[in-house]
């Protein structure tokens, strides 16, 4: 059996009818790494050896009868994009500015994963600092979709998704500033959820814009996502932007009817320049949910327009103060110089690449006296009223659906000379993150040449729930989701 | 041409609280480098602050005793410069919306009461310490100070003198003290001074061009390093020139301030609202509370002295300077009566012995009902008032000793050194004359 192509729910099953050992798992996704890994590239560090140890405590523990009770992820082995702490293991962020940092202590997010038993298979690559479309940022590698190696995976979290796509993990983590998970989710043919703001701790997440990021899975379909959101999500003490609201049984959710449930379809959402296959699929997909008993209708946010602009102030203003930590002085990446504000210079002039410097640069002239008025100001109070068009538009519908990327994943190289056109890949996924809503990514067609199409489905504050179900409903009508890239 | 100088001044003061502003390490002074250092003190990639709810208690505390309005919603802002000792490169402290606003603090002028304004105080993380090899090309860095609670609390330009000043900062450091959220030690640093600084002719209205000085750090440079400021200024006036806005450096071995930079050269420290803290809402309940436990005040205290005791204006004020000296007071007047006896001993004989060895009232030998039963030997003609100098001195001396051999002396102290013992030892008892 190809133990690597199944998702976690399944091996759940395995695993606890005791018909495989987690080893087996953890060997067959290590078989499958040596097997494709070379052509994909989405890992930044593979931790085999720590992998293999672990799955002989869990699988201990397990025998042992001590484990398995509600432990969903027992023995399951995730990918975890490079910008989550890892204790003792390189968290690097795709930088050479933190090249060799190892940290000393562990996010929140794998912490609640391992006392659930996870095996964590290694930490996938990304664009550098998360700052990205396609992951061509990463100070290492250009990681391939697994699609068609010729294009790039999305980005940030490409690695994340191009691991789960290659059956390289059975999911993964990743974080979502702009549209980091669910871009490249869509461009992978993979579920790719970013929770409300606040629903997940931010605590070791290397940060790049603290008020839009946030952390969720990438997996292989709806439920996995539910399953991993049951364990990743509520309070932290360690991060006081985490909400204090009640986590539901994410799961509990899944097959209930979605007859009667009212999906917005926002107007300003299919512009120009959208791919016509991306048009027509999502439609498609309007009408498959039609079919199942959902009532479309037509809603505005008047302001879309203006997100990606007040993304890119708001973004690279904090991004500009969040990175200012990486100085040489105490972690990562020294370079030599004749006095100190000459090394702090080569340090940040060698260690960062040039999409970083950028934002650096557009972040600190944003915050600077004299325009902080004119840009960080003001598009706060644009960010509000991004947010009041989602208030807007949620009190006549329950969910809103949209095109995840305007187009499929493009080809290597095609946009890294032209940084607008890059970011433009993110506007339908921008606005979101501005609102602080819920955003989930599912596969809903493929183009001609065979590059997953992914639907976007938008919720309101702390309602995974109504995405989750709508989703789940889609899903289990399509067989988009199980499609394997031919590798 | 005759001129008037204003003074406004920015006082940061290092909080009394166990743990740092935003986590859980230790603020103890005096360990060994980087021991009380955590991954988000040091500012490590990833890591949050979270806010000590003591620090904000400890500046509401001192928002309410210098008549501040508490903010019901207030934010931390991010501070943004480089340098070695700030770890995250930017420093977490308030701007547009801190804690506290529109107090003022009451000071005796020339004996007639001045209200200074207080514009704000804020809460704020203080920065490492950098020190400087003098042999090696390096330098230091030592982080235990990293994220220690300061609160930044700013005062109106109100202030007209250096002794004005240095009146102000007195009085500050008496009601942080009472308050318990500041030792008010300037000379180790925890109570810190810059001051701005402008001259203009008498009876104009506008503020002349000002400087900031800075790295003033004791109660003898507030004053030292404001008269030379002035003066400077006059001068430069006086010569026909323009004083530069700029800040300057007190070096208090030259006794004199120095350019240290220009307005140009001034820092854009790019403040925005910290996304990391959600905004900081205190509900009228809290402020309440807290309200209801604080301590008398030294202004309170003082005018109850007056009244309660009959004690002079005077005599109060230097009373109530501290809360220990104003307590000891109480015990004694509780047990005998007499406040002038007591405060005229206080004051007089009991200060003089105590200044002689650099003491604090807090480490006093001598007990309140060591000073009544000499006060009770007084008054039945026992002894003279001449005598009773001899006897306190002794009763100082003997206590003194029997408190550095023995731990729980008290009872001791009335064995073998109250003034009844002493003046039996010594045979110092008054001749009456109808002997």
């Amino acid at each position: 059996m190809e133990l690597y192509r199944l998702t976690i729910s399944e091996l759940r099953d395995l695993l606890d009818k005791k018909e495989v050992s987690v080893k087996d798992v953890v060997n067959s996704i290590y078989q499958r790494i040596n097997a494709v890994e070379e052509k994909i590239n989405a890992f930044v560090t593979i931790t085999k050896d720590d992998a293999l140890k672990r799955a002989d405590e869990v699988q201990k523990k397990f025998d042992l009868g001590m484990a398995q009770n509600g432990k969903s992820v027992l023995g399951i082995p995730l990918a975890i994009k490079d910008n989550m702490c890892t204790k003792g293991i390189p968290t690097t962020c795709s930088s050479k500015i933190l090249y060799n940092f190892v940290p000393p202590y562990e996010s929140t997010v794998t912490s609640r994963l391992m006392e659930q038993g996870y095996i964590l298979i290694g930490k996938t690559n990304m664009d550098e600092f998360a700052m990205g479309s396609s992951t061509e940022n990463s100070g290492f590698h250009v990681t391939k979709n697994p699609w068609d190696l010729k294009r790039i995976p999305g980005g940030s979290s490409g690695g994340s998704a191009a691991a789960v796509a290659a059956d390289e993990c059975v999911a993964a983590l990743g974080s979502d500033t702009g549209g980091s998970i669910r871009q490249p989710a869509a461009l992978c043919g993979v579920v790719g959820l970013k929770p409300t703001y606040g629903r997940i701790s931010r605590y070791g997440l290397v940060a790049f814009a603290s008020s839009l990021d946030q952390i969720g899975p990438i997996t292989k379909n709806v439920r996995d996502s539910a399953i991993l959101m049951n364990i990743l999500s509520g309070n932290d003490p360690l991060d006081s932007t985490s909400a204090p609201v009640t986590v539901p049984d994410f799961t509990a959710i899944l097959g209930k009817d979605i007859n009667g449930m009212r999906i917005g379809i926002p107007k300003e959402y299919f512009i120009e320049g959208m791919e016509e296959e991306v048009e027509s699929s999502v439609k498609e997909a309007v009408k498959k949910l039609e079919s199942v008993g959902a009532i479309p209708v037509e809603v505005s946010l008047p302001h879309t327009g203006y997100a990606v602009a007040t993304y890119y102030v708001l973004a690279t203003s904090e991004a500009s103060s969040n990175l200012a930590r990486y100085d040489g002085v105490k972690y990562g990446f020294r370079a030599g110089g004749r006095d100190l504000m000459d090394m702090y210079m080569n340090t940040r002039a060698q260690g960062f690449g040039a999409e970083v410097k950028r934002r650096i640069m557009l972040g600190t002239y944003a915050l600077s006296s004299g325009y902080y008025e004119a840009y960080y100001k003001k598009a706060q109070q644009v960010r509000t009223l991004i947010k009041k068009d989602f208030e807007e538009a949620f009190r006549q519908v329950d969910v809103i659906v949209t095109p995840t990327s305007p187009t499929a994943a493009f080809k290597i190289g095609e946009k890294t000379a032209d940084p607008l056109q890059m970011y433009l890949s993110d506007i339908f996924t921008i606005s979101v993150n501005l609102a602080g809503v819920p955003g989930i990514s599912i596969p809903c067609g493929f183009t001609s040449n065979n590059l997953p199409i992914g639907l976007q489905l938008i919720g309101k504050h702390f309602d995974e729930e109504s995405i989750l179900k709508v989703a789940y409903a889609y899903e289990q009508t399509t067989l988009w989701h199980k499609r394997k890239p031919d590798l | 041409m005759k001129y008037e100088a204003v003074i406004g001044l920015e006082v940061h003061a290092q909080m009394l609280t166990e743990t740092k502003i935003f986590c859980g390490c230790s603020t103890q002074f005096g360990s060994g480098p980087n021991t009380q250092t955590c991954p988000i003190c040091i500012g490590m990639p990833g890591v949050l602050p979270v806010l000590n709810k003591k620090v904000l208690e400890f500046v509401i505390k001192t928002g309410l005793a210098t008549k501040c309005s508490i903010s019901p919603y207030s934010r931390f802002a991010r501070k943004n410069y480089f340098y070695p000792d700030l770890p995250k490169g930017y420093q977490i402290s308030q701007y547009e919306l801190p804690i506290c606003e529109h107090g003022y603090i009451e000071i005796v002028v020339d004996g007639n009461i001045k209200k200074i304004g207080i514009t704000r105080i804020h809460m704020e993380e203080d920065a490492g310490k950098n020190i400087h090899e003098e042999a090696g090309n390096y330098s230091f860095v030592d982080l235990n100070r990293a994220g220690v609670p300061l609160m930044e609390i700013v005062s109106e330009p109100d202030i007209r003198s250096p002794q004005e000043a240095v009146e102000y900062m007195k009085k500050l450091r008496t009601i942080l003290r009472y308050l318990g959220v500041c030792d008010g030690n300037m000379e180790q640093g925890s109570l810190r001074c810059d001051a701005n600084v402008s001259n203009r002719p008498v009876g104009q209205k506008e503020y002349g061009t000002r400087t900031e000085v800075k790295n003033i750090n004791s109660f003898k440079f507030v004053e030292k390093a404001l008269e030379y400021e002035i003066k400077r200024q006059i001068k430069v006036l006086e010569d026909g020139g323009k004083v530069i806005q700029e800040t300057r450096l007190w070096d208090s071995t030259k006794g004199i301030t120095e350019s240290m930079r220009g307005k140009e050269e001034a820092h854009d420290y790019r403040y925005f609202p910290e996304p990391d803290l959600v905004p900081i809402t205190v509900d009228q309940r809290w402020i309440d509370e807290i309200k209801s436990s604080q301590p008398e005040l030294p202004d309170i205290k003082r005018e109850r002295f007056v009244s309660e005791y009959s004690l002079t204006e005077h005599d109060a004020d230097l009373l109530v300077s501290e809360k220990a000296l104003a307590d000891w007071f109480e015990e004694a007047v509780k047990l005998r009566g007499q406040p002038k006896a007591v405060s005229n001993w206080m004051m007089g004989d009991l200060m003089r012995l105590l200044n002689a060895e650099n003491k604090s009232i807090e480490e006093c030998p001598l007990t309140p009902n060591q000073l009544v039963g000499m006060l009770r030997l007084i008054d039945n003609g026992t002894i003279s008032g001449k005598i009773a100098k001899t006897v306190f001195d002794e009763m100082y001396k003997r206590t003194k000793e029997i408190a550095t051999v023995a731990i729980e002396t008290a009872y001791l102290f009335d064995i073998k050194a109250s003034a009844d013992v002493i003046v039996k030892e010594m045979g110092l008892t008054q001749i009456s004359d109808e002997s």
